[in-house]
């Protein structure tokens, strides 16, 4: 086993070791240090798996795969359903599984500090490495009903943590609402993941294997094949990105859910389903994905357009923020119906901004409800005045998210229309315009929300708040800001390993 | 015309008939409780090794005129057998706190239990109709009575006389159906009937189309298949818990085996499979659809059972295409689920055994409330349980027995029946959540005394739980054993 393979499945193995350990420490302080240092370790072997990589590419022969993991481990598993045990970490994959392996740890740091209402924090934090260990398993997966099985890993835990931990109070009609929001968010997932699972078999029966390396390009499959299995892919992940007007899960859950639940759903949980679209949707059947570009395309302009105008309407904090989740991931699903390098590249780019600056975002509103015990926005006028150093960041998370140059934000945001735009013809024009329309919406939204909570007299919930920020707090959120700024500055962080393998990918799409 | 008899093949079935009258004997003699049991746990156990020695030897076949044979003991038969009798020592362990109360002969009980499971050892061996349809009715005659053991109870009487009259009608069905096979082809023995069958000029005649569709409906009936199912969960209620649990487990497992057999060997797929296909659409959805509305434990397992009944009939709904070797497959899927199921399902039950009182029926699902914090480890197997009969992680079994079913039909190009067995996974997910949700749920007024799990339930409940847990890393195993 080399070095490599070894990272591949210490990334995958210290969450699932870490929320044992956690289960198993008595006391509740100590578990919580327990899974915090798993977390940590994690983060360390996700960053770690980087080294070593270019080592694939003299691998293979003339005519190279699309997909050329720098480490790659392939074990069989369950030979009478196709299923192997088949990892591999790309620059598609890589820099999402370090915003997942950060995200976590952050949030688990978070718990150390403080553990929402409602059960031990102990159970949360070993929660919330199950929940890591499902996503990290989506991203790395390279076997087709692997990715099907991560993929539903997520579902039960996340499920647990909003019922569990989330929502405000514990008066009936606040337990109701978030059993309600949790289940919402249940049944739609498991819809989308269903949806996979024949998609998954679709292809695989078509195709004899499950291998994505193999079968990335569409490897012999009929056009009929492709056209079926992209549709069901299509729609299984629309679920879970979510894509207008499949959405309606996402406000619900992520309202109601704690605050580190949010953060994960928001940061990298809805990169699921846009990850799982370039990687095995469009990879696997690309003659579905340029069949059915132009309606994606469309959808994601509606989303951009009707996430925006919704935002413009909220007056909760959370809820707003959840909903420009919708129209930031359109941005995202843009880029990759334009089915060009550009748009990819700018779908991935987006992908990790919104992780960044929308677990900030969460992050923020989480302090603010924590403190002020309301997220409606006509209570929470004057923040500025008495909490200065928060109402400051939220600023910076706002201005970020609406795509400020210079700032995460902007990168994703403004290629996926030039990509729009370098397609040419009527439609695209027309959606790189109304994406362009919609992305003022955003900055409208954003400042309309800075406006009302930042400025004005503070209101009573607003006027008893203290200036200061603990430490844990600035432990979390000081990574965000400064990748933030760091991704903004330099997005070759991201785009530089992914260049290759878009471009791969683009090659086979043609 | 002397017949040489295998007696290696029959050993299962003489261990099995032995237990029960080595049950009956020591409640004679002994008359002690412990010791009945004890023989009855201890025959099955015999029974279950015997099956496992049997089949690992390769196929056998007895009772035999020309190549034909009434008796074949391969390794579906031994894994069915050994299935049973496995199923028969955990529902004799659930069976610990009913025997205790005192309400319950426990000879009787444990006799009828006995002869129930010599049923099910044959018939995964029935090689034609006559054989089959006995076994079956050995399987299910006992069943009558033990349902309606509930003494002083309605309900159970009640149930009883229900299953009674349901199950006497279906052996009626499928017993016209075979005589009138037998009057078309002449033959009663499965894989003759399969070779005179293929014939086309037979299958014209409207009386093979009869014959078909009454041994098809006849056997529906005894797994629940909707729209023969109305007798399961009035049947599953009024029956004392382990009973009901060996009603959706083992009795369920053997309608399964007696309709696989039949669709395999005997009937034409082209026939079958559209109506089998038709039949599984409706079982599982109508079983889905009413299980959200429950409000009693039982009940809602009982209408779960029948939902999954159909998730077993969906492989064998894909037949319509000729292909030979998407056919094996989906036999095996079929029987793979089948084997995921009643694994889940008995720990499902003995989770509920566990939590109630002692003897107690069900209750209904708000006595349920808060379990899990009272006793967290039966609440999490219980909840575990659920979770995969939902089909999702962290119970892979349950998972992968969905997976392997889909896998099957969308092999053999059944994909429209795919994407219903997909729809109906998360009807089927939205009731067991809200038990498994009830169950971590606080308490709130209404606080149940604890009661402490007997020790043989927690017993069952573990090993089942345990079984699960590692066949669900390496579903390999019941794969390879459903396709033997």
């Amino acid at each position: 086993m080399t070095f490599g393979e070894f990272l591949l499945v210490a990334v995958l193995a210290l969450p699932v070791l870490g929320a044992l350990a956690v289960a198993a420490t008595p006391r509740d302080r100590a578990a919580r240090v327990v899974g915090t240092v798993a977390a940590a370790l994690t983060l360390v072997a996700a960053v770690a798996l980087v080294a070593g990589r270019g080592m694939g590419w003299v691998a293979y022969g003339a005519t190279p795969p699309a997909v050329r993991p720098w480490h790659a481990v392939d074990l069989p598993w369950v030979p009478g359903l196709d299923l192997r045990f088949h990892l591999g970490v790309d620059g598609i994959s890589w820099p999402l599984v370090v915003l997942t392996a950060l995200l976590t740890l952050l949030c688990c740091g978070y718990s150390l500090w403080r553990v929402p209402a409602g059960g031990s924090g102990r159970a949360l934090v070993a929660l919330l490495l199950v929940v890591e260990v499902g996503i990290l398993g989506t991203f790395l997966a390279l076997d087709l009903v692997l990715f099907f099985l991560f993929f539903e890993v997520i579902l039960l835990p996340m499920y647990a943590i909003i019922v569990g931990w989330g929502g405000d109070g514990a008066d009936p009609a606040a337990v109701d609402a978030r059993r309600r929001a949790g289940r919402k968010f249940a049944l739609y997932t498991l819809f989308g993941s269903v949806l996979l699972l024949v998609g998954v078999y679709v292809v695989v029966a078509a195709a004899g294997t499950a291998d994505i390396v193999a079968l990335t390009g569409g490897a012999g499959l009929s056009r009929g094949t492709q056209l079926a299995a992209f549709t069901l892919l299509a729609v299984a992940f629309a679920v879970k990105s979510p894509l207008w007007p499949l959405h309606s899960w996402l406000p619900d859950a992520h309202t109601q859910a704690p605050t580190v639940g949010s953060v994960l759903l928001a940061g990298v949980l809805l990169k699921m389903g846009t990850y799982g679209l370039v990687r095995v949707a469009v990879g696997v059947a690309p003659e579905g994905a340029r069949w059915a570009a132009p309606v994606l395309g469309v959808l994601a302009v509606a989303a951009i357009l009707v996430g925006s105008l919704i935002c413009l309407a909220q007056t909760e904090l959370k809820r707003l923020i959840a909903y420009s989740s919708v129209g930031h991931m359109g941005f995202v699903l843009l880029g990759v119906a334009t089915l060009t390098a550009t748009g990819i590249q700018a779908a991935l780019i987006g992908n990790v901004a919104h992780g960044i600056i929308t677990g900030l975002l969460f992050f923020l509103a989480g302090a603010i409800k924590d403190r002020t015990h309301t997220g409606v926005l006509s209570e929470l006028s004057g923040l500025r005045e008495t909490a200065p150093r928060l109402s400051g960041l939220l600023a910076f998370a706002a201005v970020a998210s609406l795509g400020l140059p210079g700032l995460a934000g902007f990168w994703g945001e403004a290629f996926a229309v030039v990509a729009a735009v370098e397609v040419g013809g009527a439609l695209w024009l027309t959606l790189a315009v109304l994406a362009a329309l919609g992305g003022a919406l955003t900055a409208a939204y954003l400042l309309r929300l800075l406006r009302r909570v930042t400025h004005g007299r503070p209101t009573p919930a607003v006027a008893g708040l203290r200036p200061g920020l603990a430490g844990a707090e600035l432990v979390a959120w000081v990574p965000l800001v400064l990748l933030a700024l760091a991704v903004g500055l330099a997005p070759t962080l991201v785009l530089g390993v992914a260049e290759a393998p878009v471009e791969a990918l683009v090659g086979v799409l043609r | 015309m002397v017949q040489s008899v295998d007696s290696v093949a029959l050993l299962p079935a003489y261990l099995a008939a032995g237990t029960a009258v080595l049950v009956l004997l020591v409640d004679l003699l002994l008359a002690r409780p412990a010791a009945t049991v004890a023989a009855a746990a201890g025959g099955a156990v015999a029974t279950a090794v015997g099956a496992a020695a049997v089949g690992a030897g390769g196929e056998r076949r007895t009772f035999c005129v020309g190549a034909d044979c009434s008796y074949v003991f391969g390794g579906r038969a031994a894994l069915v057998a050994g299935l049973v009798a496995l199923l028969v020592v955990g529902v004799l362990a659930l069976s610990g706190p009913l025997l205790k109360a005192g309400q319950t002969p426990v000879g009787e009980f444990c006799f009828l239990l006995a002869c129930s499971m010599t049923g099910g050892v044959v018939l995964g061996a029935a090689g034609d109709l006559i054989t089959l349809i006995v076994a079956v009715e050995t399987l299910t005659l006992p069943l009558y009575v033990l349902v309606g053991l509930r003494r002083g109870s309605l309900a159970s009487a009640e149930a009883a006389v229900t299953f009674f009259v349901v199950s006497v009608v279906a052996t009626t069905l499928t017993l016209l159906g075979a005589a009138l096979l037998y009057a078309v082809t002449g033959g009663l023995h499965l894989e003759r009937l399969g070779m005179l069958l293929a014939d086309d000029a037979l299958l014209d005649l409207p009386l093979t189309s009869v014959a078909v569709a009454l041994v098809v409906a006849g056997l529906a009936f005894k797994v629940a298949a909707v729209p023969f199912h109305a007798w399961a969960p009035a049947t599953y209620d009024g029956a004392p818990l382990p009973v009901a649990a060996y009603l959706s487990t083992a009795s369920k497992l053997g309608g399964v085996v007696a309709l696989l057999a039949v669709v395999q060997h005997a009937l034409p797929p082209g026939v079958t499979g559209p109506v089998l296909a038709l039949l599984a659409a409706l079982t599982m959805t109508v079983g889905n659809l009413v299980a959200l509305r429950q409000r009693r434990t039982v009940r809602l397992l009982a209408w779960s059972s029948v939902a999954q009944a159909g998730y077993i009939l969906a492989p064998l709904g894909a037949l319509a295409l000729a292909d030979p070797d998407a056919r094996a497959v989906a036999y095996a899927a079929a029987l793979a689920y089948a084997v995921f199921f009643v694994l889940l399902e008995l720990a499902a039950f003995a989770g509920v055994v566990a939590l109630r009182p002692a003897g107690a029926d069900g209750g209904t699902l708000d006595e349920l409330r808060g379990a899990a914090r009272r006793h967290p480890w039966v609440g999490a197997a219980l909840a575990f349980a659920l979770v995969g009969l939902a089909g999702l992680p962290p119970a892979l079994a349950g998972l992968f027995a969905k997976v392997t079913v889909v896998r099957s039909l969308l092999g053999g190009g059944a994909g429209w029946l795919a994407l219903v067995v997909a729809v109906n996974a998360v009807l089927g997910l939205a009731y067991y959540l809200r038990v498994a949700a009830l169950l971590y749920a606080p308490a709130g007024d209404a606080t149940a005394p604890a009661v402490r799990p007997a020790r043989a339930v927690a017993a069952a409940l573990a090993v089942a739980t345990v079984v699960a847990l590692v066949v669900g890393f390496a579903p390999q195993v019941v794969l390879d054993l459903a396709g033997s």
